[in-house]
């Protein structure tokens, strides 16, 4: 059936930002999606909030909105574009109970837009808990025993059919938000509430537990035709319990034998057709029951998935790219397999390796958090390793994952711990629980034991004791450099040769010589969907231990550019939305592009981004291989992030080609003594410093500079431990943590800045030009991470003689450092006075943002100058300064770790970014609110409860809101302050103060904005359930004035005039 | 203990043994399933062939009793890249290595199967020696030198029973009560060219009672059981060499409704006058889509021949085509109206592999009502 021909004009609608339990797999499916569509020659209209994607470059759809994914927003762009279509099973959960609300709310058959892939019955029928269980009971499979309640009546019902422990699912939440497991009676009161208030339906699925079951997931793909095939099976390592999402999978699955395979997949099967997903992929979750095998069904997403994009990444079938085509009409046999060219998508892969995903997870960021994997997700990006069994490709993820692991070894486990504190550290789901798996195998616990504990199948634990024997041949020799036989095996069980080097105890290039002197070397193999069946056009590696290599690199001219490896705060989609633009812009001008990278999620592993992929760990070793085989002309380090950028240097010393900035030019910008000379050469202010290794080095500077001060390790991003103190005692505190982040490297101490202004400035060089690709203007004082303010382009309260000195400082700088390709520079000003905070010479997490702010891709073309063009070819030598305005806000993931504070510092905690566009700043900032899901209201009770040297402005700003018809609730200080100045408000009690309180006001959902800011220990203490119950309940906060004041700005101006939509692709004219 | 490979055009493969002592020849081959070994194993039409898994981790849920597709193993060698001493499984049984030991089958592990595969792939399927009791290439060599193949030769007498027996049992549930048999309204006489149980369970499922005969019976035989259809089952090797079987098929043609797999396929056709030939290297896996040219539907399909009917050669025969190899465009199934008679060159009982196909039983059951199939 070809493709249909009723079909002109497709909206789709984006994930929006990056939050945990939606990354960027959702990039890469809509990628896929809109490139495909286009090629197809239908008309293709984008809605999506985040900046930072490859899907919302302008040459990707027709008409691109970057505007906040509401039901409200998408109907004026449906308005406007009157789409025929619309497909919604690409854009993650967001996408899909966007197009729900907007086909019950009557927007579709208002306009005449259809669902394509899916229809209204079939989402519901797979979201809706109850209708989704009936429909599973009806064609006869198993579902664990559950109710669905609206209210903790109902509730109380359920619960006595589903008995303790019980799980808690609210419905129609991402990633398992509100997921929680009662024991009794007091924490199911507690979960069943809580989920209550979360689900957007106010509806919670309550389950018989089947922890400790094993886990599978089908990824299923259908056409209109009614074909069915199974894309790809996993496993996952940990059992039920533990959501996917946090759980170490494997494909395909292991432990099910061919009868138990085909059942489950027929099950699969009737689900698929049962729920009645038209075409399109789905994947379908199962639990097994390890003592019987008992199939339950537990639960289907009858859209494209993090899981999908795995699948589509371990096997070389792109899930996202068929499910469009079949969307649009086509049926998978007419579909050609890109990997073999030859045969067609309709089949089912298969593999002749072994994957092994792992999650990264981020819980030293969130101390408050218990470090506790359940049922609903924490990991914010993982790693995927293939090898040609699960040894090799697990030991491959767990060096993929950096976090400076590269071992199941003991280095981070205390060796003597008591026995029982060992079986303890066995049963609870804690993300680092493997490595105690290990000590328990080291100490010869059997794996019945170790399985009993963990509920992890003893496949995988009899394959860790594997792992763990040769371990200790290897340690029996500690100091030696093991013998041919054991060397050879350890490679193939996928030991790092930084690992091996540490127990030989000699470097690890002096181990890596030696190893290849004895010819034992990786070799590369393709990953083709069909197990060598059929010979593969497309070059996608991955490396092992064997005899044969297939990489057949070419001899044309040819660089390697590094990714970024697993998402986590600080280094997410940015830096991939960089890696696939230098791709693309050497595969413009000629240029073999090689990518490297080991992050499943991303559109940079998409086979399609670049001319070679090699999905591989980001360590020395793995990448001194490729550079071996390949001998490019050079090697791209700046565009990854922080991953590249540390082996930079000793790639350098292996005799690697670095192109752009040179690592001598980087290591000037990172090495504070030397950066100092240079500043103070050039006659440019920095905060006064100081470096220290210990902590009284840190206490001599402390005196020296006084407070408050600002406390960092170097060489991290995202903010890792950094601190601003403002006495002895905090100063204490922090010290130890940062001179650990900091590992070798010395911590860096700064005088902190009050209440200045702070700018990120993005700019391009070449030998002759320094062009500013654009000025941001943070909204939050400087002190807040770069990566956590809001920030707009153009800066809004900047006299011109300052940008024009920022300018000329920037200039200065890019020339001084030489550098070649992108350069970030952070400023802060106070009292008219330009300070210098940080100079990157690499891409920024900004670049995204402000090449879609201006029009400009400047990562392409730093991509381009760095393979040697000029930005006088390249015609992009003025600085363009836009006249709308352009305001990034961040998106935290407070919801997801309980009992965490948020207030903004200087460490960074945001997950993702969305992107308000107008043509003034008060629209544009009021759109990043509503896409960041703070929401702005336009009217009702406002609370103010501020720092006393807030209170002056927080009348300003309470006057304001009062001329708009807002109340004013205050807590007693900022109250007074108030009355002082004629601002008439209500006065609210404190936590501390008696009850009825403010929480409780909040809770009864009596505040719809709350402005809450604080300085000191007690107050922040004592204001602590103010804000986090403001997050709890999603009511809009702010905890700066300074974002406040943009609050303000921003109700005002939307309440004054109506806000309309507007394709990026008109802003640049 | 180490392990040999030697193929005939000289590439070496040297591994660790595991499973039998001893040393076999075959046709070295690849199947592409990820699961399903122990029902690999125990398929006659492996007889002399060295069977190459290209998924890496095998023995990984063991073996059990239930998984068997036949009385005993028939592959001549088994090549793996990882042998999983340690099975997994609520069902497992013994392990890989103790059921190869068991059945004399020798393994080899620990060799890039990839390459293998490759190397087959582009060079076809050829002739092998696998030995654990022998590593030296040489004298590999002259043991293989005396090998002669699979072409032309007659290798279902091997394989095939001595006398006829009765097959009562039904499709085996493992995760429940077995399914209940319906009554048996059909009289099947069945050939045991190396037949899979699997097909029997179906058979009986639908309602079959079913009597297995040797690949020698004659036509006369068959038609004084009186059957109300003829099953041609599945076997090893080159169908042009039995040609008593397809001389007994032309006998039956017309006089009772016949369905036929994979081998069984291949005699019909070649009953009908047909050609067959051999494949580069053959189709062995689980995952191969095929078109059903009536309902343009696809199926995907468990499969495993080397020898396949020559689509061009049925041209003006009175036969249809029904199924399409999408991969390469090779036939998978026909139909002969006229005589009441169709088969497909694939594996509908699947066992390892899909459940797509199952139809075909119940387009038996319908045939022999005198329906069209």
């Amino acid at each position: 059936m070809p493709k249909r021909k009723d079909i002109h004009k497709i909206l789709i609608i984006g994930s929006g930002p990056i939050v945990i339990g939606q990354a960027c797999e959702f990039d890469y499916s809509g990628t896929q999606a809109c490139k495909v569509l286009r090629k197809e020659g239908f008309k293709v209209v984008l809605v999506n909030s985040n900046p930072a994607t490859i899907m919302t470059d302008p040459e990707l759809a027709d008409r691109t909105y970057i505007e906040p994914i509401t039901p409200e927003v998408v109907e004026k762009v449906i308005r406007r574009e009157k789409p025929d279509s619309l497909l919604p099973t690409l854009g993650g959960q967001t996408g899909l109970n966007t197009a729900v609300a907007l086909a019950e709310g009557g927007v579709l058959k208002k306009y005449g837009v259809r669902l394509l892939g899916a229809n209204l019955k079939a989402i519901r029928k797979a979201e809706e808990r109850d209708l989704f269980k009936k429909t599973i009971l009806d064609i006869g499979l198993g579902v664990p025993k559950s109710g669905c309640a609206h209210s903790w009546e109902e509730a109380q019902e359920i619960v006595k059919l589903t008995g303790f422990p019980a799980i808690i699912r609210p419905s129609y939440t991402l990633g398992g938000t509100g997921g929680n497991v009662a024991y009794n009676a007091e924490e199911y009161d507690k979960y069943v509430h809580w989920g209550l208030s979360l689900s957007p339906k106010s509806e919670v699925l309550i389950e018989e537990s089947v922890i400790g079951w094993k886990e599978y997931e089908l990824e299923v793909m259908r056409d209109r035709k009614d074909n069915v095939v199974i894309v790809c099976s996993i496993e996952n390592l940990d059992p039920m319990g533990i959501h996917t999402g946090d759980s170490v999978t494997v494909a395909p699955a292991q432990t099910l034998t061919d009868k138990e395979y085909q059942i489950m997949r027929d099950a699969a099967l009737k689900i698929i057709r049962a729920i009645g997903v038209e075409t399109g992929g789905s994947n379908i979750q199962f639990a097994v029951h390890p003592g019987t095998g008992k199939l339950y069904v537990i639960e289907m997403n009858p859209r494209v998935s993090r899981s999908s994009a795995l699948a589509s990444k371990a096997t070389g079938f792109p899930i996202a790219k068929i499910a469009s085509l079949l969307a649009v009409g086509y049926t998978l046999d007419e579909i050609p397999n890109d990997i073999t060219k030859k045969t067609p998508a309709c089949f089912e892969p298969t593999i002749d390796y072994c994957v092994v995903k792992w999650p990264r997870f981020t819980f030293e960021k969130f101390p408050q958090t218990p470090a506790e994997l359940t049922i609903q997700m924490k990991s914010v990006g993982e790693a995927m390793a293939i090898g040609r069994t699960f040894k090799e490709a697990m030991q491959k993820a767990i060096r993929s994952l950096e976090i400076d692991r590269y071992a199941l070894d003991d280095r981070r486990v205390d060796r003597t711990l008591d026995p029982e504190k060992l079986k303890d550290k066995l049963r609870k789901n804690s993300w680092d629980r493997l490595w105690y798996v290990a000590e328990a195998l080291r100490r010869n616990m059997p794996v019945p034991e170790i399985f009993a504990l963990t509920k992890i199948d003893p496949w995988f634990l009899d394959n860790i004791k594997d792992i763990i024997e040769l371990e200790a041949k290897l340690v029996a020799q500690k100091g030696k450099v093991p013998e041919k036989a054991l060397l050879e095996q350890a490679k193939q069980y996928g030991f790092s040769d930084q690992y091996l080097a540490s127990v030989a105890g000699v470097p690890e290039l002096q181990l890596r010589r030696h190893r290849q002197s004895l010819g034992i070397d990786c070799v590369y193999k393709m990953v083709d969907t069909c197990g060598a069946e059929f010979e593969a056009a497309t070059p996608y590696l991955y490396s092992t231990y064997e005899s044969e290599c297939e990489a057949n690199p070419t001899n044309r001219r040819k660089i390697i550019i590094l990714g970024g490896g697993p998402n986590r705060i600080g280094q997410g989609i940015e830096f991939d939305y960089c890696c696939v633009h230098a791709a693309m812009a050497l595969r413009e001008i000629g240029v073999e592009s090689i990518m490297v990278n080991c992050n499943p999620e991303t559109v940079s592993t998409d086979y399609d981004t670049s001319d070679r992929l090699y999905f591989e760990p980001l360590t020395f070793e793995d990448v001194m291989s490729i550079v071996e085989k390949e001998k490019p002309d050079g090697v791209i380090v700046q565009f990854g992030g922080q991953t590249p950028l540390k082996l930079a240097v000793s790639l350098e010393q292996a005799g690697v080609k670095i192109i752009g900035t040179s690592p001598d030019s980087i290591d000037l910008a990172e090495d504070r003594k030397r950066f100092n000379e240079l500043v103070e050469r050039l006659h440019l202010l920095q905060p006064e410093s100081g470096t220290a290794t210990s902590y009284e080095q840190t206490l001599e500077i402390a005196h020296r500079l006084g407070f408050p001060l600002l406390i960092r390790p170097s060489f991290v991003l995202g903010g890792r431990a950094m601190r601003v103190v403002h006495d002895e005692d905090s100063l204490k505190a922090c010290v130890a943590e940062a001179i650990d982040v900091s590992g070798a490297h010395p911590i860096l101490i700064d005088k902190f800045l009050s209440d200045a202004t702070e700018l990120d400035v993005d700019a391009l060089c070449d030998d002759q030009h320094v062009v500013i690709g654009g000025i941001m203007e943070h909204i939050e004082e400087a002190g807040v991470h770069s990566g956590d303010s809001a920030c707009s382009i153009p800066p809004v309260n900047l006299t011109k003689e300052l940008i024009a000195e920022v300018q000329r400082q920037t200039k200065l700088l890019g020339k001084e450092l030489r550098v070649k390709g992108l350069m970030n520079i952070q400023y802060a000003i106070k009292e008219g006075r330009i300070y210098i905070l940080e100079v990157n010479p690499r891409a920024s997490r900004t670049v995204p943002f402000v090449s879609k702010a201006i029009g400009v891709p400047l990562a392409k073309l730093a991509a381009k100058v760095m393979a040697g063009m000029t930005l006088e070819e390249l015609g992009f030598t003025k600085e363009v300064v836009p006249e709308h305005y352009a305001v990034k806000e961040s998106v935290f993931p407070f919801l997801k770790f309980p009992g965490t504070d948020v207030l903004l510092g200087p460490e960074m905690l945001s997950t993702g970014e969305v992107m308000g566009l107008s043509d003034d700043f008060g629209t544009a900032y009021a759109k990043s609110q509503i896409a960041s899901g703070n929401g702005l209201p336009t009217g009702g009770n406002v609370l103010f409860s501020v720092k006393d040297a807030d209170k002056a402005k927080a009348v300003g700003l309470a006057k304001r809101l009062r001329a708009m018809g807002f109340k004013i609730i205050a807590t007693k200080g900022t109250c007074i302050e108030f009355i002082k100045n004629n601002v008439p408000a209500e006065f609210a009690l404190k936590m501390s103060e008696g009850r009825p309180n403010i929480v409780d006001a909040i809770i009864n959902r009596q505040i719809d904005l709350i402005v809450n800011t604080v300085v000191g220990k007690q107050s922040i203490v004592d204001s602590f359930s103010i804000r986090r119950t403001a997050v709890d309940r999603q009511i809009p906060y702010v905890t700066t004035m300074r974002g406040a004041a943009a609050v303000v700005k921003a109700i005002e101006t939307v309440r004054a005039k109506k806000v309309n939509v507007k394709p990026i692709q008109l802003y640049y004219r | 203990m180490k392990a040999a490979l030697l193929l005939e055009d000289g590439t070496f493969f040297e591994g660790q043994a595991f499973g039998a002592a001893g040393q076999r020849c075959g046709e070295v081959v690849f199947n592409t399933s990820m699961s399903g070994y122990q029902e690999i194993l125990t398929d006659p039409s492996y007889h002399e062939q060295i069977v190459t898994m290209t998924y890496p981790l095998i023995g990984n849920y063991g073996t059990n009793p239930e998984d068997g597709e036949s009385r005993k193993l028939f592959v001549a060698g088994f090549v793996v890249k990882e042998n999983c001493p340690y099975p997994s499984n609520w069902r497992s049984g013994i392990t890989l290595d103790e059921y190869l030991r068991k059945s004399g089958v020798v393994g080899i592990a620990g060799i890039d199967t990839r390459k293998l595969v490759r190397h087959i792939r582009t060079q076809g399927a050829m002739r092998g020696i696998l030995s654990s009791t022998e590593t030296d290439a040489r004298k590999l060599a002259q043991q293989l030198q005396e090998y002669p193949g699979l072409v032309g030769r007659d290798i279902v007498k091997d394989v095939t029973v001595d006398k006829p027996y009765p097959w009562k049992e039904g499709v085996v549930n493992v995760l429940g009560p077995d399914e209940a048999t319906p009554p048996a309204r059909y009289n099947i006489v069945a050939f045991d060219f190396g037949i899979k149980q699997n097909i029997l369970r179906l058979l009986v499922s639908h309602g079959c009672e079913v009597t297995v005969v040797p690949a020698q019976t004659t036509a006369k035989e068959v038609l004084a059981r009186k059957p109300d259809g003829v099953f041609l089952s599945n076997g090893p090797g080159d169908p042009a060499a039995v040609t008593y079987a397809v001389e007994t098929v032309q006998a039956l043609l017309g006089k009772v409704p016949i369905f036929g797999i994979c081998l069984g396929h291949q005699i019909l056709g070649l009953a009908l006058g047909g050609r067959t030939y051999k494949l580069k290297f053959g189709h062995r896996g689980a995952n191969h889509p095929v078109k059903n040219l009536d309902t343009g539907k696809i199926e995907i399909t468990s499969q495993n021949h080397g020898f396949c009917v020559d689509l061009d050669s049925l041209a003006g025969k009175d036969v249809d085509l029904t199924h399409m190899n999408l991969n390469d465009n090779t036939l998978e199934g026909l139909r002969c109206e006229k005589w009441k008679a169709f088969s497909v060159q694939y594996h509908p009982e699947a066992s390892p592999g899909p459940h797509d196909s199952r139809y075909l039983f119940q387009d038996f059951v319908r045939l022999m009502d005198g329906k069209a199939a």
